[in-house]
Protein backbone atom coordinates (compact mmCIF):
# COMPACT_ATOMS: atom_id res chain seq x y z
CA UNK A 1 0.00 0.00 0.00
CA UNK A 2 2.90 2.43 0.57
CA UNK A 3 3.48 2.44 -3.19
CA UNK A 4 -0.09 3.45 -3.93
CA UNK A 5 0.05 6.17 -1.29
CA UNK A 6 3.25 7.46 -2.85
CA UNK A 7 1.54 7.93 -6.22
CA UNK A 8 -1.47 9.64 -4.65
CA UNK A 9 0.54 12.06 -2.55
CA UNK A 10 2.88 12.98 -5.39
CA UNK A 11 -0.14 13.87 -7.53
CA UNK A 12 -1.23 16.17 -4.71
CA UNK A 13 2.14 17.95 -4.64
CA UNK A 14 3.87 16.09 -1.81
CA UNK A 15 7.31 14.56 -2.38
CA UNK A 16 7.41 11.01 -1.04
CA UNK A 17 9.77 8.18 -0.36
CA UNK A 18 8.50 4.76 0.69
CA UNK A 19 10.27 2.17 2.76
CA UNK A 20 9.21 -1.10 1.18
CA UNK A 21 9.05 -4.48 2.91
CA UNK A 22 8.10 -6.78 0.02
CA UNK A 23 10.10 -6.30 -3.15
CA UNK A 24 7.66 -7.88 -5.58
CA UNK A 25 4.89 -5.54 -4.48
CA UNK A 26 6.93 -2.35 -4.65
CA UNK A 27 8.30 -3.29 -8.07
CA UNK A 28 4.75 -3.54 -9.39
CA UNK A 29 3.47 -0.43 -7.62
CA UNK A 30 6.54 1.52 -8.80
CA UNK A 31 6.11 4.68 -6.72
CA UNK A 32 8.43 7.61 -7.50
CA UNK A 33 10.98 6.70 -4.80
CA UNK A 34 11.28 3.55 -2.72
CA UNK A 35 13.92 2.03 -0.47
CA UNK A 36 13.57 -1.74 -0.23
CA UNK A 37 14.64 -2.71 3.28
CA UNK A 38 14.74 -6.43 3.96
CA UNK A 39 14.09 -6.21 7.68
CA UNK A 40 11.74 -8.28 9.81
CA UNK A 41 8.16 -7.49 8.83
CA UNK A 42 6.81 -5.02 11.37
CA UNK A 43 10.19 -3.31 11.78
CA UNK A 44 10.57 -0.97 8.78
CA UNK A 45 13.22 1.15 10.52
CA UNK A 46 15.29 -1.96 11.23
CA UNK A 47 16.20 -2.03 14.91
CA UNK A 48 14.09 -0.90 17.89
CA UNK A 49 15.80 1.35 20.41
CA UNK A 50 18.71 1.96 18.04
CA UNK A 51 18.43 5.60 17.00
CA UNK A 52 21.65 5.52 15.01
CA UNK A 53 20.50 2.61 12.87
CA UNK A 54 17.06 4.12 12.35
CA UNK A 55 18.68 7.37 11.28
CA UNK A 56 20.79 5.51 8.73
CA UNK A 57 17.66 4.01 7.23
CA UNK A 58 15.97 7.40 6.99
CA UNK A 59 19.10 8.96 5.52
CA UNK A 60 19.23 6.21 2.88
CA UNK A 61 15.58 6.83 2.04
CA UNK A 62 15.99 10.61 1.89
CA UNK A 63 19.04 10.24 -0.34
CA UNK A 64 16.59 9.19 -3.05
CA UNK A 65 15.35 12.77 -3.18
CA UNK A 66 18.54 13.54 -5.08
CA UNK A 67 17.18 11.68 -8.12
CA UNK A 68 15.78 13.89 -10.86
CA UNK A 69 13.41 11.30 -12.27
CA UNK A 70 11.87 8.01 -11.31
CA UNK A 71 10.72 5.53 -10.41
CA UNK A 72 13.72 4.96 -8.17
CA UNK A 73 13.99 1.67 -6.28
CA UNK A 74 17.13 1.10 -4.23
CA UNK A 75 17.99 -1.71 -1.82
CA UNK A 76 19.18 -0.83 1.68
CA UNK A 77 22.60 -2.49 1.80
CA UNK A 78 22.00 -4.53 4.98
CA UNK A 79 19.55 -7.36 5.57
CA UNK A 80 18.21 -8.21 9.00
CA UNK A 81 16.75 -11.69 9.41
CA UNK A 82 13.90 -12.33 11.81
CA UNK A 83 14.70 -14.18 15.03
CA UNK A 84 11.91 -16.72 14.90
CA UNK A 85 14.36 -19.61 15.21
CA UNK A 86 16.04 -18.19 18.33
CA UNK A 87 14.56 -19.30 21.62
CA UNK A 88 13.36 -16.47 23.85
CA UNK A 89 14.30 -16.70 27.50
CA UNK A 90 10.99 -15.84 29.05
CA UNK A 91 10.31 -17.70 32.27
CA UNK A 92 6.70 -18.37 33.12
CA UNK A 93 5.75 -18.50 36.82
CA UNK A 94 5.23 -22.02 38.19
CA UNK A 95 1.77 -23.59 38.41
CA UNK A 96 -0.31 -21.98 41.12
CA UNK A 97 -3.70 -23.71 41.08
CA UNK A 98 -3.50 -27.34 39.98
CA UNK A 99 -7.29 -27.50 39.76
CA UNK A 100 -7.30 -25.13 36.81
CA UNK A 101 -6.55 -26.04 33.23
CA UNK A 102 -2.82 -25.37 32.74
CA UNK A 103 -3.52 -22.63 30.18
CA UNK A 104 -5.92 -20.82 32.49
CA UNK A 105 -3.49 -21.10 35.40
CA UNK A 106 -0.70 -19.81 33.16
CA UNK A 107 -2.71 -16.84 31.89
CA UNK A 108 -3.59 -15.82 35.43
CA UNK A 109 0.00 -16.34 36.55
CA UNK A 110 1.46 -14.00 33.95
CA UNK A 111 -1.05 -11.22 34.59
CA UNK A 112 1.32 -9.20 36.82
CA UNK A 113 3.83 -9.12 33.95
CA UNK A 114 1.12 -7.87 31.60
CA UNK A 115 0.14 -5.19 34.11
CA UNK A 116 3.75 -4.02 34.43
CA UNK A 117 4.02 -3.59 30.68
CA UNK A 118 0.76 -1.66 30.43
CA UNK A 119 1.77 0.53 33.34
CA UNK A 120 5.03 1.32 31.56
CA UNK A 121 3.60 1.94 28.09
CA UNK A 122 0.25 3.40 29.04
CA UNK A 123 -1.51 1.40 26.38
CA UNK A 124 -2.48 -2.12 25.36
CA UNK A 125 -3.49 -3.87 22.17
CA UNK A 126 -5.76 -6.24 24.08
CA UNK A 127 -9.37 -5.23 23.61
CA UNK A 128 -10.67 -6.69 20.37
CA UNK A 129 -12.86 -9.35 22.00
CA UNK A 130 -12.56 -8.27 25.61
CA UNK A 131 -10.15 -6.92 28.17
CA UNK A 132 -7.22 -8.61 29.88
CA UNK A 133 -9.70 -9.77 32.51
CA UNK A 134 -11.38 -11.82 29.78
CA UNK A 135 -8.25 -13.68 28.62
CA UNK A 136 -8.97 -16.74 30.82
CA UNK A 137 -12.52 -16.84 29.40
CA UNK A 138 -11.13 -16.63 25.88
CA UNK A 139 -8.80 -19.54 26.57
CA UNK A 140 -11.67 -21.52 28.09
CA UNK A 141 -13.59 -20.98 24.86
CA UNK A 142 -10.62 -22.17 22.80
CA UNK A 143 -10.30 -25.22 25.05
CA UNK A 144 -13.95 -26.02 24.35
CA UNK A 145 -13.39 -25.58 20.61
CA UNK A 146 -10.37 -27.86 20.79
CA UNK A 147 -12.53 -30.45 22.52
CA UNK A 148 -15.07 -30.39 19.72
CA UNK A 149 -17.58 -27.72 20.66
CA UNK A 150 -18.64 -25.78 17.55
CA UNK A 151 -17.10 -22.31 17.67
CA UNK A 152 -20.54 -20.75 17.40
CA UNK A 153 -21.50 -22.42 20.69
CA UNK A 154 -18.18 -22.10 22.49
CA UNK A 155 -19.11 -18.83 24.25
CA UNK A 156 -16.18 -16.91 22.82
CA UNK A 157 -16.04 -13.51 24.53
CA UNK A 158 -17.13 -10.94 22.00
CA UNK A 159 -18.33 -13.72 19.72
CA UNK A 160 -15.40 -13.37 17.30
CA UNK A 161 -12.88 -16.23 17.26
CA UNK A 162 -10.24 -14.25 15.36
CA UNK A 163 -10.55 -11.23 17.63
CA UNK A 164 -10.16 -13.46 20.68
CA UNK A 165 -7.12 -15.21 19.20
CA UNK A 166 -5.50 -11.86 18.50
CA UNK A 167 -6.24 -10.69 22.01
CA UNK A 168 -4.53 -13.77 23.44
CA UNK A 169 -1.54 -13.04 21.21
CA UNK A 170 -1.41 -9.38 22.24
CA UNK A 171 -1.73 -10.34 25.90
CA UNK A 172 1.27 -12.68 25.68
CA UNK A 173 3.25 -10.17 23.60
CA UNK A 174 2.78 -7.62 26.35
CA UNK A 175 3.55 -10.24 29.01
CA UNK A 176 6.81 -11.02 27.23
CA UNK A 177 7.85 -7.37 27.28
CA UNK A 178 8.18 -7.68 31.04
CA UNK A 179 9.22 -11.33 31.39
CA UNK A 180 11.97 -11.47 28.77
CA UNK A 181 15.53 -10.72 29.75
CA UNK A 182 15.98 -8.40 26.77
CA UNK A 183 13.91 -6.68 24.10
CA UNK A 184 12.57 -9.66 22.15
CA UNK A 185 13.94 -10.16 18.67
CA UNK A 186 11.61 -10.12 15.69
CA UNK A 187 9.14 -13.00 15.86
CA UNK A 188 10.71 -14.42 19.01
CA UNK A 189 7.58 -13.75 21.03
CA UNK A 190 5.48 -15.53 18.39
CA UNK A 191 7.74 -18.57 18.55
CA UNK A 192 7.63 -18.54 22.35
CA UNK A 193 3.85 -18.22 22.47
CA UNK A 194 3.06 -20.86 19.88
CA UNK A 195 5.70 -23.42 20.83
CA UNK A 196 6.42 -23.01 24.53
CA UNK A 197 3.25 -21.87 26.29
CA UNK A 198 0.07 -23.61 27.37
CA UNK A 199 -1.95 -20.89 25.68
CA UNK A 200 -0.20 -21.66 22.41
CA UNK A 201 -1.08 -25.33 22.73
CA UNK A 202 -4.72 -24.43 23.27
CA UNK A 203 -4.81 -22.23 20.16
CA UNK A 204 -3.15 -25.00 18.12
CA UNK A 205 -5.75 -27.53 19.29
CA UNK A 206 -8.59 -25.15 18.49
CA UNK A 207 -7.17 -24.49 15.04
CA UNK A 208 -6.88 -28.20 14.38
CA UNK A 209 -10.46 -28.84 15.50
CA UNK A 210 -11.82 -26.00 13.39
CA UNK A 211 -9.83 -27.17 10.38
CA UNK A 212 -11.14 -30.71 10.78
CA UNK A 213 -14.77 -29.66 11.13
CA UNK A 214 -16.84 -29.64 7.96
CA UNK A 215 -18.37 -26.32 7.07
CA UNK A 216 -16.01 -24.06 9.02
CA UNK A 217 -14.91 -21.28 6.65
CA UNK A 218 -11.16 -21.26 6.02
CA UNK A 219 -10.55 -17.76 7.44
CA UNK A 220 -11.95 -18.87 10.80
CA UNK A 221 -9.11 -21.32 11.37
CA UNK A 222 -6.43 -20.01 9.01
CA UNK A 223 -6.03 -16.62 10.69
CA UNK A 224 -6.03 -17.96 14.22
CA UNK A 225 -2.26 -17.52 14.42
CA UNK A 226 0.62 -16.32 12.23
CA UNK A 227 0.74 -18.59 9.22
CA UNK A 228 4.27 -19.78 9.90
CA UNK A 229 3.36 -21.21 13.29
CA UNK A 230 0.38 -23.22 12.15
CA UNK A 231 0.86 -26.98 12.28
CA UNK A 232 -1.75 -27.52 9.61
CA UNK A 233 -0.33 -28.44 6.26
CA UNK A 234 -1.02 -25.84 3.56
CA UNK B 1 13.07 -17.22 8.62
CA UNK B 2 9.29 -16.98 8.58
CA UNK B 3 9.35 -13.55 6.94
CA UNK B 4 11.13 -14.93 3.90
CA UNK B 5 8.19 -17.21 3.19
CA UNK B 6 5.67 -14.42 3.70
CA UNK B 7 7.65 -12.24 1.30
CA UNK B 8 7.51 -15.05 -1.22
CA UNK B 9 3.78 -15.73 -0.87
CA UNK B 10 2.83 -12.04 -0.88
CA UNK B 11 5.07 -10.88 -3.72
CA UNK B 12 2.44 -11.41 -6.41
CA UNK B 13 -0.54 -9.80 -4.71
CA UNK B 14 -2.47 -7.62 -7.15
CA UNK B 15 -1.42 -4.00 -7.10
CA UNK B 16 -3.06 -1.07 -8.85
CA UNK B 17 -0.72 0.23 -11.55
CA UNK B 18 -0.69 3.99 -12.15
CA UNK B 19 -0.43 4.68 -15.87
CA UNK B 20 0.80 8.28 -15.64
CA UNK B 21 2.81 8.61 -12.41
CA UNK B 22 3.19 12.06 -10.90
CA UNK B 23 6.53 13.38 -9.71
CA UNK B 24 6.99 16.12 -7.14
CA UNK B 25 10.41 17.64 -6.53
CA UNK B 26 10.92 18.41 -2.84
CA UNK B 27 12.45 21.60 -1.51
CA UNK B 28 15.91 21.37 -0.01
CA UNK B 29 15.50 18.89 2.85
CA UNK B 30 16.96 21.38 5.30
CA UNK B 31 13.91 23.53 4.57
CA UNK B 32 11.37 20.69 4.28
CA UNK B 33 8.56 19.94 6.70
CA UNK B 34 8.36 16.16 7.02
CA UNK B 35 5.47 13.85 7.98
CA UNK B 36 5.32 10.11 8.38
CA UNK B 37 2.43 8.15 6.90
CA UNK B 38 2.36 4.54 7.95
CA UNK B 39 0.19 1.59 6.99
CA UNK B 40 0.58 0.00 10.43
CA UNK B 41 -2.98 0.66 11.52
CA UNK B 42 -2.01 2.97 14.40
CA UNK B 43 -4.77 4.56 16.41
CA UNK B 44 -5.10 7.02 19.25
CA UNK B 45 -8.62 5.95 20.18
CA UNK B 46 -9.61 2.76 21.96
CA UNK B 47 -10.31 0.77 18.80
CA UNK B 48 -7.99 -2.24 18.92
CA UNK B 49 -8.85 -3.95 15.62
CA UNK B 50 -9.00 -2.02 12.38
CA UNK B 51 -12.00 -3.06 10.32
CA UNK B 52 -11.12 -5.31 7.43
CA UNK B 53 -12.51 -3.02 4.74
CA UNK B 54 -11.77 0.33 6.36
CA UNK B 55 -9.66 2.43 3.96
CA UNK B 56 -9.83 5.55 6.12
CA UNK B 57 -6.89 7.03 8.02
CA UNK B 58 -6.15 8.22 11.52
CA UNK B 59 -4.41 11.45 12.52
CA UNK B 60 -1.61 11.13 15.09
CA UNK B 61 -0.40 14.31 16.82
CA UNK B 62 3.38 14.63 16.71
CA UNK B 63 4.82 13.33 19.96
CA UNK B 64 1.82 11.16 20.83
CA UNK B 65 3.19 7.95 22.30
CA UNK B 66 -0.01 6.32 23.46
CA UNK B 67 -0.73 4.44 20.26
CA UNK B 68 -2.48 1.17 19.59
CA UNK B 69 -1.26 -1.14 16.84
CA UNK B 70 -4.65 -2.24 15.53
CA UNK B 71 -3.61 -3.86 12.23
CA UNK B 72 -5.58 -7.05 11.60
CA UNK B 73 -2.77 -9.15 10.19
CA UNK B 74 -1.07 -11.76 12.34
CA UNK B 75 1.85 -11.97 9.94
CA UNK B 76 4.31 -9.38 11.23
CA UNK B 77 6.32 -8.77 14.36
CA UNK B 78 4.74 -6.55 17.01
CA UNK B 79 7.39 -6.84 19.72
CA UNK B 80 9.55 -4.18 18.08
CA UNK B 81 6.71 -1.66 18.13
CA UNK B 82 5.83 -2.60 21.69
CA UNK B 83 9.38 -1.71 22.65
CA UNK B 84 9.93 1.37 20.46
CA UNK B 85 7.24 3.02 18.35
CA UNK B 86 9.97 4.75 16.32
CA UNK B 87 10.47 1.42 14.58
CA UNK B 88 7.28 2.25 12.64
CA UNK B 89 6.65 5.93 13.32
CA UNK B 90 10.05 7.61 13.78
CA UNK B 91 8.88 10.85 15.37
CA UNK B 92 11.91 11.06 17.66
CA UNK B 93 14.21 10.70 14.67
CA UNK B 94 12.45 13.59 12.91
CA UNK B 95 12.92 15.74 16.00
CA UNK B 96 16.63 14.92 16.01
CA UNK B 97 16.91 15.65 12.30
CA UNK B 98 15.16 18.99 12.76
CA UNK B 99 17.49 19.82 15.64
CA UNK B 100 20.62 19.15 13.64
CA UNK B 101 19.29 20.88 10.53
CA UNK B 102 18.94 17.81 8.33
CA UNK B 103 15.27 18.68 7.81
CA UNK B 104 13.39 21.91 8.33
CA UNK B 105 10.82 20.64 10.79
CA UNK B 106 8.69 17.68 11.80
CA UNK B 107 5.01 17.89 10.90
CA UNK B 108 2.58 18.62 13.71
CA UNK B 109 0.70 15.44 12.86
CA UNK B 110 1.25 12.14 11.11
CA UNK B 111 -1.19 9.69 9.55
CA UNK B 112 -1.92 5.99 9.53
CA UNK B 113 -3.83 3.73 7.21
CA UNK B 114 -4.03 -0.06 7.54
CA UNK B 115 -2.27 -2.08 4.87
CA UNK B 116 -3.18 -5.55 3.62
CA UNK B 117 -6.63 -4.34 2.64
CA UNK B 118 -9.26 -6.76 1.40
CA UNK B 119 -9.77 -4.57 -1.69
CA UNK B 120 -6.40 -4.80 -3.45
CA UNK B 121 -7.34 -2.01 -5.87
CA UNK B 122 -7.56 0.43 -2.92
CA UNK B 123 -10.26 2.32 -4.82
CA UNK B 124 -11.46 4.27 -1.79
CA UNK B 125 -7.93 5.36 -0.92
CA UNK B 126 -7.13 6.35 -4.50
CA UNK B 127 -10.31 8.31 -5.03
CA UNK B 128 -11.25 9.59 -1.62
CA UNK B 129 -9.27 9.08 1.56
CA UNK B 130 -5.84 9.33 -0.07
CA UNK B 131 -6.43 12.84 -1.45
CA UNK B 132 -8.13 13.76 1.83
CA UNK B 133 -5.05 12.62 3.71
CA UNK B 134 -2.86 14.71 1.40
CA UNK B 135 -4.99 17.75 2.23
CA UNK B 136 -4.48 17.18 5.95
CA UNK B 137 -0.74 17.15 5.36
CA UNK B 138 -0.72 20.17 3.07
CA UNK B 139 -2.83 22.16 5.53
CA UNK B 140 0.08 21.55 7.93
CA UNK B 141 2.53 22.86 5.27
CA UNK B 142 4.13 19.43 4.84
CA UNK B 143 6.49 19.11 1.84
CA UNK B 144 7.90 15.60 2.27
CA UNK B 145 6.34 12.30 3.34
CA UNK B 146 8.13 9.21 4.60
CA UNK B 147 5.93 6.15 4.00
CA UNK B 148 6.41 3.14 6.27
CA UNK B 149 4.82 -0.33 6.09
CA UNK B 150 4.68 -3.15 8.62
Amino acid sequence: MVGTLGHIFEAEGLATVAIAAIRGQIEKAAPPRALYAEFPLGRPLGKPNDSEYQRRVIDAAFALFDASEGPVLVDFPEIIEDDSADRLTCTIPPRFDADLHPAIDEAIGVRPAYDRTVQRTGTTSVGRAGSADDIPSMLEAFIRIGNGTPHSRAAVPGGDVLAAAMDVRSYYEEVAQSLADHVPGARQVDTWLYSQTEAGDVIHAAQRALHDTDGVPRPVWYYLMPMMHSRIER
Amino acid sequence: MSDAIIRQTHADIDTYVFSDPAWTTPPDLSDARVAVVTTAGLRTDDVTMWSNDDQSFTVIPHGEKRLTLSHRSQNFDRAGFNSDINIVLPMDRLDEMASDGAIGSAASQHLSFMGAQKDGTLATIRLDTGPAAAKVLKDDDVDVVLLTPV
